[in-house]
């Protein structure tokens, strides 16, 4: 990877993780209700990711989906707006931070039903087979959804009809607030699953975003020439606890201390130093960020609230909700 | 095509009309393709369409319908088969949860134009898990488009306009109906959602029901005329859209009401029918309302067992006399 593109996708993981941290922050102002699941730490995963995949491709998140809104094409404005319940939000306020959904550019929907996603984003596989194109279909999700029935339906789904799309397991160690070691019979949660569906089952360091991006491109790569799918399993920790109100006093300190030294901005800008690439024009990325976030801060504050009416719309494809005739 | 067609027949029958006019149609399930079906009511269909039209499945009810739903959102307009209306309990994450609110949180972006089949209700001594009228399940999640057909035209036609629907249609199918024979079709026969039928003609009373339940209150009907009583029939069809002016305007000509419906009396669709009337044509009323439901208790087996639990012509005929000497 050049130095050039390695600093877009740094400048990008930058976003946002300032994004992830004015949501934090306007929450605890009260601006944001019902809860958030932040993505801190994980940019690298979704960044990484959507540099592997071409803008046709489909992508399908969990409730902790900012990072890959964002990285498939959402801006900070439309969705800091949506967790702000403004009209201006990404979903019209109807979704909020778990649903966040930018479907015309192939970001699919953000499911808060854990595994959920994984059989849509094997049908979205199917889909693209039967309409005979090459796109791929690619499913996140976290440790947590390796143990739902859906898991397991979807990867034998995809292996027996062969479908081209790729299973994503952001590997964070906490299945909420449950250490996965402690409820999961096998070590690697996603990987050593892989063998029982007959698939590749692959790891990499998720806080790397030039290798998570390698990974992707690879089985991506392999998907859309018709070799199947594939379950890749990136290591990644969480910077805040499950949601906002978990405070994750659960995890050792020497642990936290760790993965925080693991921190994927700080990868990608060791990457970037050793490239040649100056400390002044690093921060002049994170310069840009900041203030594309600061704007979008602003914009979202200043946006009106919904029109009430707006709840009563969107249940059907003719736009009404009428249950009757 | 023959003079008669059975409603099994029907099914397969509807599903490849559309099937040939539409290429984004594909069908998924569970023994739906070279085996036809376990109720034979996809017979042909792999023989004509092949098999990347009509796919079989593992026995994974959360695989197929999720991935109904993810190729939906992407341009297909799968049918997607669930065996037994009782398995819909194994996907209903999909159905409760999924399929009908992605549309309305993602603020409208999304269309799930999909039809998920399923066999329902009782009369063939299937046991408790194999034998549940669900209707009403649907019923209670709003995003869902409810049908039910009584007739092979019905079910032909209402195929045609679930599966063209841009939403998502749960199609129910009744296993008490599936030998039962009509006239087919003519070409292009399309039957909109929401439409009620009143199937027989009468002054006294109405009687609303649904699938296996229409000959019931035909039957019933019948009897009643010898008697005297001359019971109007309205075919409901489809619980949502709920079509509630047929029902109005039938009870303005009849002045009472029972319902028929076969899924247990708590929760069941007949008390959104009398709760409208109630609030919207109590005027109407001469008479207190009556529902004739299945009893809240499990689907029991034997032939005995199940004719006490589920309603019966004889059932119809009772209670509609006592209402009428009101």
């Amino acid at each position: 990877m050049d130095s050039a593109e390695l600093l877009a996708l740094y400048e990008q993981m930058v976003l946002i993780r300032r994004t992830e941290k004015a949501a934090h922050d306007l929450f605890l102002q009260g601006l944001v209700k019902g809860t958030t699941h932040l993505a801190a730490g994980h940019e690298a995963i979704a960044v990484g990711a959507s540099a592997a995949l071409r803008a046709d491709d489909y992508v399908f998140a969990t409730y902790r989906g900012h990072h890959h809104a964002l990285a498939r094409g959402a801006t900070p404005e439309e969705c800091l707006a949506e967790l702000m319940s403004r009209a201006t939000g990404l979903c019209g306020a109807k979704g909020g931070s778990m649903h966040l959904t930018k479907a015309a550019t192939g970001m699919l929907g953000s499911y808060a039903i854990v595994g959920a996603h994984l059989p849509m984003a094997a049908g979205a596989a199917w889909s693209a087979r039967l309409r005979g194109t090459d796109q791929v279909a690619v499913a996140f999700f976290g440790d947590g959804a390796t143990n739902i029935g859906a898991f397991h339906e979807a990867l034998n789904l995809a292996a027996v009809w062969k479908l081209p799309v790729l299973f994503v397991c952001e590997n964070n160690l906490y299945m909420e607030y449950t250490p996965i070691a402690s409820v999961t019979a096998v070590a690697r949660p996603a990987a050593d699953r892989a063998p029982a569906y007959g698939i590749p089952g692959e790891t990499v360091d998720g806080n790397d975003v030039v290798a998570v991006r390698d990974a992707v491109a690879a089985l991506a790569g392999r998907a859309r020439a018709g070799d199947g799918p594939a379950l890749l399993e990136a290591a990644t920790y969480r910077h805040f606890g499950h949601s906002r109100s978990d405070p994750a006093t659960y995890r050792p300190a020497e642990e936290v201390e760790r993965w925080l030294k693991h921190d994927p901005l700080d990868i990608a800008r060791g990457r970037l130093t050793e490239l040649g690439v100056s400390e002044e024009t690093l921060t002049a990325a994170d310069e840009r960020a900041l203030d594309v976030v600061r704007r979008a801060v602003e914009a979202a504050k200043s946006a009106p609230a919904p029109d009430p009416e707006q709840a009563l719309t969107d249940v059907w494809a003719d736009g009404s909700a009428a249950w009757r005739t | 095509m023959a003079d008669v067609i059975t409603y099994r027949e029907a099914v397969a029958e509807g599903i490849a009309r559309e099937m040939r006019r539409d290429a984004a149609v594909v069908c998924l399930g569970e023994d739906i393709g070279e085996a036809g079906g376990v109720f034979k009511t996809t017979a042909g269909l792999f023989k004509e369409f092949g098999p990347e039209r009509v796919w079989d499945t593992p026995i994974s009810e959360q695989a197929i319908v999720g991935a109904a739903m993810g190729a939906a959102m992407t341009g297909m307009r799968p049918v997607a088969e669930i065996m037994f209306s009782d398995f819909l309990a194994c996907c209903w994450d999909y159905l409760a949860n999924e399929i009908p609110k992605v549309r309305y949180m993602t603020g409208g972006q999304v269309t799930v134009p999909l039809v998920v089949r399923t066999a329902n209700g009782g009369g063939l001594g299937f046991g408790a898990q194999h034998s549940q009228a669900t209707e009403n399940w649907a019923l209670t999640v709003p995003g869902l488009q409810i049908a039910a057909p009584a007739t092979p035209a019905d079910v032909i036609g209402m195929m045609a306009a679930a599966i063209r629907s841009d939403d998502p249609v749960v199609f129910f199918e009744h296993k008490g109906l599936l030998a039962s024979k009509g006239s087919p079709p003519p070409p292009d026969h399309v039957v909109e959602l929401g439409r009620a039928a009143v199937v027989r003609e009468g002054a006294d009373v109405t009687l609303v029901a649904l699938a296996a339940m229409v000959p019931v209150a035909l039957r019933a009907a019948a009897r009643l005329a010898e008697e005297g009583i001359a019971a109007e029939v309205v075919d409901l069809r489809c619980l949502v859209p709920l079509d509630m002016s047929t029902v109005l305007a039938s009870l303005a000509r009849t002045s009472r009401l029972v319902t028929v419906e076969e899924n247990p009396y708590q929760g069941g669709w007949g008390a959104t029918v009398v709760s409208v009337v109630a609030d919207e044509g109590f005027g109407l009323l001469d008479a207190p309302v009556r529902r004739v439901a299945g009893e809240c208790v499990p689907l029991p087996f034997a032939d005995a067992l199940e004719e006490r639990v589920i309603p019966t012509v004889d059932k119809v005929v009772a209670t509609v006399r006592d209402l009428t000497a009101y």
